[in-house]
C-alpha cells in the first residue's frame, strides 16, 4: 500500500494552517514536527497517560487518539496557545509557585485537563479534584502538590 | 507505536459508509470516537485497509424523547450522554454509570454507540441498556432493523451487528418512576476497565423485590443476565437468607474470565458481594428498610 | 572578625523555599525534551525485537525491509557488533565470584528475552521504519525458558548460558555475631517468607537518544534523556571506538528518570552506531511498548526471614535469605546484583541487634535485564524487616511504635556499626519516631480505629522505619570495582564580568531541582541574590565530570562540590577586594552582592565592579596578582562507603473486607536528610517517591507466563498509580547534618520510594488482624491477595 495522504487545513492556536500530511498522523504528531508545537507530548500513543492532552473544539481530548484528519476545520489549541490567552495563567503561576511539577513532561496535559476543570466553575473538594485529574499519569509528584494547586486556584477563582 | 498505512475516507452520508462498509468488508473499519480504534492502529494490533470517518454524520447525533423512549443517537459522544438532561432524568442508571466510562478527555471523544458495537466486556454501557431493554437500530444497504439488547450481545466484542452495518441509533425505554436502578463497578483505579460490575433495574416495594433484571459485566465475555440469580431473587423479601440463595444461584450464571486482573474465583466472589450491594442500595432507593 | 557559615546567617538561601526556573518554561510548553530537538535530515530508527524469550536466531532475512520506502540501513546484531568494541560484560570487582555472559548491544545467534532487540530499520520518518520492521523475517529456533526464579537455581533447570554452567550471577553470605545460638536463646523465632513482584520505572517521557557523528572531526554529539551525561560518553566513546574528548552528550530537560536513565542500553548503542555509518543525525524513541520489555526491570525477589525476639521485645538475631531473580544478562556497567547486595546490607538497619546473617543468590532468568531503580532493593529489605517487627510486636504484646523504640540505635550512640557492617553516625531514628508518633495523631488514629471496628469499619494504621544508602563513595563500588562511573562529583563556580555567576555542575537535574538547589548553595556561600545566580547542567562540554544524578547524590555530593567551590571564589573575590580596599580579607565580607566591611551592610564594591576589573581591567591590581575567578571543586565521601539517612513512615488505610480493595486514607512520612537546602523541594521528592513505591505496594507487576512472555507490557495493563487512588502525604523532618561534609547535606530522593511498600504491607495487615489467621506478605497487594488472606476465596 502507498501513503496515502490528506490535506488538512484546521486553526491551530488562533493561526490557520494548511498542510498536506500521512493521512495516518496523529493530532500530537501534526502539531509537534508539522507546526513545531513541542509542548504537547507523547507518553504512551494508547491514550492512557494524558501526556498528549490538547483542546479541539473547546474540548480536551487524547491528540494521540485522533487523526490530525479529523482536526480538520476544527479549532485546536495546545499549552502553547493557552500560556498566550492567559486563560491560566493563575494556574501555570500556581503550579510554579507550588512545584506542581518536576520533570515538566505530564504538566502541559496536566494543565489542558485542569483548565477545563476549571472552566466549570464548580465548587470541588479534593477528591472531586483527584477524580477529575485521574486520567493523566504523573511519575515525578505523586499528584499532591497538583491538587493543592488546582484547589488553591479555583477557590480563589470562585471567590473573585 | 506509528499507524500502519491505511486509507481514509470521510463518510458523507449514512448510505455512502454503508457503500464503504460493503466494499471493504472486513478491510473496512468505522472511525467514530476513536478512543478503541486508535489504540489498536497505534499498537499496530489491526491493519484495516480503509478508515470510514462518520463523525460527520450529524443525523447520527443528538439525545431525544420519543414518548417513553429515550432515543440516543449513535454518536452521540459520552460526555454528551453525562450532561444530558433527558438521561439524568429517564435514565438514571446510565447516569449513574457515567463517571466511570474512563476519563474526561476520552468522554469528549468516544461515543455511546462505539461502547455498543465494540462490546468491550468490560464497557458500561453495553451493560446498562441490557439492564434497560434497549433496542439497537442498525442500518446495512438492506435497510434498518431493530434488535433488542438481549439478542445483540453475543460474546467477546460480538454482536449481532453485521459486518456491512452500522449502528445508528439505541432507543432506551424511559426509566419507570416506580422502578429503581443501581449500577456498582469494581475498578483498580478511576475510570479503569472494570474488572467486576452489576448494573440492575427492577421495582422493589418496602423489602420485597418484585422483579429485578440484573446484569453483570467484566467477569464475563458479554454482559450476562444472572438469570438463575433473579429467580432466586424476584418474589422475595431481601434479607441474608435471600441474598445467600441468590449468591448461590449466581455461581450457574457466570463463568468468569481468569486473566491479568483476577482469577475465576474472585470474580465470582466479586459479583456475589456487588449484587448484596446492589439490592440493599435498590431496596433503600425504593424507601424501604435494607 | 571571620567567617559565619551561609547556612548560619539570617535569611539564608540554605533552608529557603524558592521556586524553580526550569518549572516556569515548562508550565508554558517550553520544556525542550530530547525528542523536541530535530536537527536537518534526521533519521527515525525502530527495532525487530525478539517475539520470543530464548531462541536461536537462525537467519535473518532484511531484503524487503532494505527495499522499503524511506529505509537507509537495516542492520543486523552481527553487523552491529562488527562496529562495536567490547562485548560488555556486567560485572564489578566488588561483587566476588559473580558470572556474568558477554552482552552485544543488539542479539546475534540467540534472543534471551522476549523485547531483545535483534534488528535495527532506519528510515525517514519512524512510521517507515516501522512498517520496513514488519517486513524483516527472522527464523527462530526456540530454546528451553527459564523464567521462575526458584526454578532456575534447581540443578536440573536449563542452563540460559551454558558458558556460565549454571544460572546463578552471583551469591554472598554476610554477618555478625551467632544468629542459630542467638535463635536457641530467643523466647521467640519467628519465620516468613515474602514474595515481591517486578517492576519497572515507567517514566512518562521514555528512553530517547539524538546521536550526531561528524565524520570530518570524529565528533560524536549525542542529546539523550540520561541522568549521567558523563558516564554515557565514557561508555559510548569506548563502546563505539570513538575518542572519548571527541564525545559530547547533552541531557536536555528530561522527562523523568528514576534510575532507568542511568543505565546503558544496546538499542541507544545501535541508533548511535547507525549516526555514525550514515552521517546523519538519528533519533531512537524507545516507545511505550517496547519501554516496557527494553527499559530495565527491578524488584523481583522472595525473602525468606527468620527474627529472633525476647518477651521484652528486644530483637536479638535478624536473618534473610533472599533470591534475587535478574533478566538475561547482568546490566552494564553497574550489573544486576546491586539490589540483592542492598537487601543483604539494610535490612533490619535501625535496629541494634547484634547478631545478622545475610544470603542473597542472584539468578538468570529469560527476561528483560534488571539494575538500579529508584530506592534499589530498601523496599524489599525494609518491607521484610518492618513486617517482621510488627509481628515481633504482636506476639510480645507491645505497641508497633514501642517495639521501635526498645530496638532503634539510640541518637546519641554513634558511630555504630550495623548487623551487616555498615558503618552509621548522625541518624535520628529516635526523633522522628516521636516526630512521627505527633504528627500521625497516633493514639486518636487508634482509637478511630477501634471504634469503627465496631461498626464493621476496617482500618489499619501502619508504620515501617528505615536507613537509606545516599550519595556513594568511590571506594565502596564503582571506582573500587572497576566501573568508569565517577562517585566523586565536580562543580565549577564562575564571576562572569558583570557580576553574574555561572555554576556548571557535574551532576543533574531531571526537575526534582538540582539547578536550583545548587543556585542556591552557591548564591548563600557568595553572598549574593539567585537571580545573579545561573546554573548548567547536562552538558559534558559545559560541565566538570562527574557522575550525574543517582542514588540521591546530587545535593549531598555535588552540593558540597559546590558549596566549597563557592567558597573559593568568596575567598578570591574578597583577597582581591581586600587589595583593592587595602584591607585584609578577613576584615571584609559580601552580602547581597556587594562587598562590605565585615559586620556592615553599607556596600564598599558591588561583585559587578570585581567582574569588571577582575576580566577587563587588571591595571587597577597588582602585576604579580592573577586573579581567577572560576574555582573548581571536587568532593566525594571520605569515610563512610554511603551517607546514610533515615526516617519513618506512617500509613493510615482502610480495607474493604468482602471486596480486597484498600483506601489509602492518609501518609505521612517523617527523616532527617541532613541539612535541607530547599523544603519544599526535598518534600516533593518524597512526596512523589511515597507514591511510586505505593505504585509498587499495590499496583505495579510485570507478569510474565511460563513461556517467558511478558504479559501486560501496555499502560492499560501494567497499573501505576494516577491521582484518585492516592493519600494526602504529609512531610515532617529531622536535620541532623553529617559530618561527611561541611554543607552537611543528606540525600533525600529515594526515602518517599523505599519504606512506602512496607508501610502499606503493615498498615493492611494491621487492618485484617484478628479477622483472619492469614497475612499479606506479597507485593503488590492486589484485592486477590487480600481476599486470599481473609480466607474469603
Amino acid at each position: 500500500m502507498s501513503e496515502e495522504m490528506v490535506t488538512v487545513n484546521m486553526t491551530v492556536n488562533g493561526e490557520n494552517v494548511t498542510k498536506t500530511i500521512p493521512v495516518r498522523t496523529h493530532l500530537v504528531d501534526f502539531v509537534r514536527t508539522e507546526l513545531g508545537f513541542t509542548g504537547s507530548h507523547l507518553g504512551c500513543e494508547h491514550g492512557v497517560c494524558g501526556a498528549c492532552s490538547v483542546r479541539v473544539d473547546g474540548d480536551v481530548v487524547r491528540g494521540c487518539l485522533m487523526l490530525a484528519a479529523q482536526a480538520d476545520g476544527a479549532e485546536v489549541v495546545t499549552i502553547e496557545g493557552l500560556t498566550d490567552t492567559g486563560e491560566i495563567s493563575d494556574l501555570q503561576d500556581k503550579f510554579v509557585e507550588r512545584n506542581a511539577l518536576q520533570c515538566g513532561f505530564c504538566t502541559p496535559g496536566m494543565l489542558m485537563t485542569a483548565a477545563e476543570l476549571l472552566a466549570q466553575k464548580s465548587e470541588m473538594s479534593r477528591e472531586d479534584i483527584r477524580e477529575f485529574m485521574s486520567g493523566n499519569y504523573c511519575r515525578c509528584t505523586g499528584y499532591h502538590a497538583i491538587v493543592d494547586a488546582i484547589e488553591s486556584v479555583n477557590n480563589t477563582r470562585l471567590k473573585g | 507505536m506509528k499507524a500502519p498505512k491505511f486509507s481514509y475516507t470521510r463518510a458523507t452520508s449514512v448510505e455512502h459508509a454503508l457503500e464503504l462498509l460493503d466494499k471493504h468488508g472486513d478491510e473496512g473499519r468505522i472511525l467514530a470516537g476513536g478512543q478503541s480504534l486508535m489504540p489498536t492502529l497505534n499498537m499496530r494490533l489491526s491493519q484495516p485497509e480503509m478508515l470510514i470517518d462518520i463523525n460527520g454524520l450529524n443525523d447520527l447525533k443528538g439525545i431525544s424523547l420519543d414518548g417513553d423512549t429515550v432515543c440516543i443517537g449513535a454518536l452521540t459522544r459520552h460526555v454528551e450522554v453525562m450532561n444530558s438532561d433527558i438521561v439524568t432524568e429517564h435514565l438514571p442508571l446510565i447516569a449513574e454509570a457515567m463517571p466511570h466510562v474512563a476519563h474526561v478527555a476520552i468522554r469528549n471523544r468516544g461515543t455511546i454507540g462505539g461502547s455498543v458495537a465494540l462490546a468491550d466486556p468490560a464497557a458500561e454501557m453495553p451493560a446498562c441498556i441490557l439492564a434497560l431493554g434497549a433496542t439497537l437500530v442498525v442500518q446495512g444497504s438492506a435497510g434498518k432493523r431493530e434488535i433488542p439488547a438481549e439478542e445483540f450481545f453475543h460474546g467477546l466484542y460480538e454482536t449481532a451487528r453485521a459486518e456491512n452495518e452500522l449502528l445508528v441509533q439505541i432507543r432506551i425505554p424511559s426509566q419507570k418512576a416506580d422502578k429503581v436502578s443501581v449500577f456498582l463497578e469494581l475498578a483498580r483505579r478511576h475510570g479503569d476497565f472494570a474488572i467486576a460490575g452489576i448494573a440492575a433495574y427492577g421495582s422493589v416495594s418496602g423489602d420485597t423485590v418484585n422483579d429485578m433484571r440484573l446484569v453483570y459485566f467484566a467477569s464475563e465475555d458479554k454482559p450476562t443476565i444472572g438469570t438463575n440469580a433473579i429467580a432466586a431473587l424476584n418474589g422475595k423479601t431481601w434479607s441474608d437468607e435471600t441474598k445467600e440463595a441468590v449468591n448461590t444461584a449466581l455461581e450457574g450464571d457466570l463463568e468468569p474470565m481468569t486473566n491479568l486482573h483476577g482469577s475465576a474465583a474472585m470474580k465470582l466472589h466479586l459479583q456475589k458481594v456487588l449484587t448484596g450491594r446492589a439490592m440493599d442500595a435498590a431496596v433503600a432507593r425504593a424507601g424501604g428498610a435494607a | 572578625m571571620g567567617f559565619i557559615h551561609p547556612y548560619d546567617r539570617p535569611n539564608s538561601y540554605i533552608g529557603r523555599t524558592l521556586p524553580r526556573s526550569r518549572a516556569m518554561r515548562a508550565v508554558a510548553g517550553r520544556g525542550r525534551y530530547t525528542d523536541d530537538i530535530t536537527p536537518p535530515r534526521t533519521l527515525h530508527a525502530a527495532f525487530v525485537r525478539s517475539p520470543y524469550a530464548h531462541a536461536k536466531i537462525l537467519n535473518i532475512n532484511t531484503a524487503a525491509a532494505k527495499a522499503a520506502d524511506g529505509v537507509k540501513l537495516v542492520m543486523t546484531g552481527a553487523e552491529l557488533a562488527d562496529m562495536c568494541t567490547g562485548p560488555w560484560v556486567g560485572t564489578l570487582k566488588v561483587f566476588e565470584n559473580m558470572k556474568a555472559e558477554p552482552q552485544y548491544p543488539m542479539a546475534v545467534d540467540r534472543a534471551c528475552w522476549h523485547g531483545e532487540p535483534v534488528v535495527m530499520v532506519i528510515a525517514e520518518t519512524r512510521a517507515q521504519a516501522e512498517d520496513a520492521g514488519e517486513l524483516v523475517m527472522v527464523d527462530y529456533e526456540e530454546l528451553p525458558v527459564v523464567i521462575r526464579k526458584e526454578k532456575a537455581i534447581q540443578p536440573d533447570s536449563p542452563v540460559i548460558h551454558p558458558n556460565l554452567g549454571d544460572n546463578i550471577a552471583w551469591e554472598k553470605v554476610l554477618g555478625t555475631g551467632d544468629v542459630d545460638k542467638a535463635f536457641a536463646e530467643a523466647d521467640h523465632v519467628l519465620e516468613e517468607t515474602f514474595e515481591f513482584g517486578r517492576h519497572t520505572a515507567v517514566s512518562l517521557e521514555p528512553r530517547i537518544v539524538l546521536s550526531e557523528y561528524d565524520p570530518g572531526t570524529e565528533n560524536l554529539t549525542i542529546h539523550t534523556s540520561s541522568q549521567c551525561p558523563h558516564m554515557i560518553e565514557t561508555v559510548f566513546a569506548r563502546t563505539l571506538g570513538v575518542p572519548e574528548h571527541k564525545v559530547r552528550i547533552i541531557a536536555p530537560d528530561v522527562g523523568g528518570s528514576f534510575g532507568l536513565k542511568i543505565h546503558t542500553f544496546g538499542d541507544e548503542v545501535a541508533a548511535t552506531a547507525a549516526a555514525i555509518k550514515l552521517a546523519r543525525p538519528v533519533k531512537f524513541v524507545a516507545d511505550r511498548l517496547e519501554s516496557f520489555v527494553s527499559d530495565i526491570h527491578a524488584r523481583e525477589n522472595r525473602v525468606h526471614a527468620k527474627i529472633g525476639v525476647m518477651n521484652d521485645g528486644t530483637l536479638i538475631a535478624a536473618e534473610i535469605d533472599d533470591l534475587s531473580g535478574v533478566g538475561a544478562y547482568s546490566q552494564y556497567p553497574r550489573t544486576s546484583v546491586f539490589e540483592a547486595n542492598q537487601i543483604l546490607h539494610i535490612s533490619f538497619g535501625p535496629y541494634k541487634h547484634k547478631n545478622y546473617r545475610a544470603k542473597a543468590t542472584v539468578v538468570y532468568l529469560n527476561a528483560v535485564p534488571t539494575s538500579q531503580y529508584r530506592a534499589v532493593g530498601h523496599p524489599i529489605g525494609i518491607s521484610v524487616a518492618e513486617y517482621m517487627m510488627d509481628w515481633a510486636a504482636d506476639v510480645t504484646g507491645l505497641d508497633p511504635f514501642d517495639i521501635r523504640r526498645k530496638n532503634v540505635m539510640e541518637d546519641d550512640s554513634y558511630p555504630q556499626i550495623i548487623g551487616s557492617g555498615l558503618p552509621m553516625k548522625d541518624l535520628s531514628h529516635q526523633a522522628c519516631l516521636e516526630k512521627l508518633r505527633g504528627l500521625m495523631n497516633y493514639d486518636d488514629l487508634r482509637a478511630e480505629q477501634a471504634e469503627l471496628r465496631k461498626k464493621g469499619i476496617y482500618r489499619g494504621i501502619g508504620v515501617a522505619g528505615f536507613i537509606k544508602g545516599t550519595a556513594p563513595s568511590p571506594v565502596g563500588y564503582y571506582g573500587a570495582g572497576g566501573a568508569r562511573i565517577a562517585a566523586q562529583d565536580a562543580t565549577t563556580v564562575k564571576l562572569e564580568p558583570s557580576g553574574g555567576v555561572i555554576v556548571a555542575l557535574g551532576v543533574t537535574d531531571q526537575g526534582q531541582g538540582v539547578d536550583t538547589v545548587m543556585e542556591q548553595i552557591a548564591a548563600a556561600a557568595i553572598g549574593c541574590s539567585t537571580d545573579m545566580v545561573r546554573a548548567i547542567s547536562g552538558d559534558t562540554d559545559a560541565t566538570p565530570y562527574g557522575g550525574g544524578t543517582y542514588a540521591s547524590r546530587a545535593t549531598a555530593i555535588g552540593g558540597e562540590a559546590t558549596y566549597q567551590a563557592a567558597l573559593d571564589l568568596r575567598r578570591e573575590i574578597l583577597h582581591m577586594a581586600g587589595i583593592l580596599l587595602q584591607k585584609e580579607a578577613e576584615e571584609l565580607d559580601i552580602v547581597d552582592g556587594n562587598v562590605v566591611d565585615f559586620g556592615s551592610s553599607e556596600a564598599r564594591i558591588p561583585l559587578s565592579e570585581i567582574g569588571r576589573i577582575g576580566h577587563f581591567q587588571l591595571g587597577e591590581l597588582p602585576n604579580d596578582y592573577q586573579p581567577v575567578l572560576s574555582h573548581t571543586r571536587r568532593y566525594r565521601l571520605q569515610d563512610s562507603p554511603y551517607i546514610y539517612t533515615n526516617g519513618i513512615h506512617g500509613a493510615y488505610v482502610e480495607v474493604d473486607i468482602d471486596t480486597g480493595w484498600i483506601k489509602h486514607l492518609k501518609h505521612w512520612v517523617v527523616e532527617d536528610c541532613g541539612r535541607i537546602i530547599n523544603p519544599q523541594l526535598a518534600d516533593e521528592q518524597i512526596r512523589g517517591g511515597c507514591v511510586q513505591g505505593l505504585g509498587g505496594a499495590l499496583y505495579e507487576h510485570c507478569i510474565y507466563d511460563d513461556a517467558g512472555q511478558l504479559q501486560n507490557g501496555t499502560m492499560a495493563d501494567y497499573v501505576t498509580p494516577m491521582a484518585f487512588e492516592m493519600p494526602d502525604i504529609e512531610v515532617g523532618h529531622v536535620e541532623t547534618p553529617t559530618s561527611e561534609s561541611e554543607l552537611g547535606a543528606k540525600g533525600a530522593g529515594e526515602s518517599g520510594t523505599g519504606a512506602a511498600p512496607g508501610v502499606m504491607m503493615n498498615a493492611v495487615n494491621d487492618a485484617i488482624k484478628g479477622l483472619t489467621s492469614g497475612r499479606v506478605k506479597e507485593q503488590p497487594i492486589t484485592p486477590e491477595v487480600v481476599l486470599t488472606a481473609l480466607g474469603k476465596i
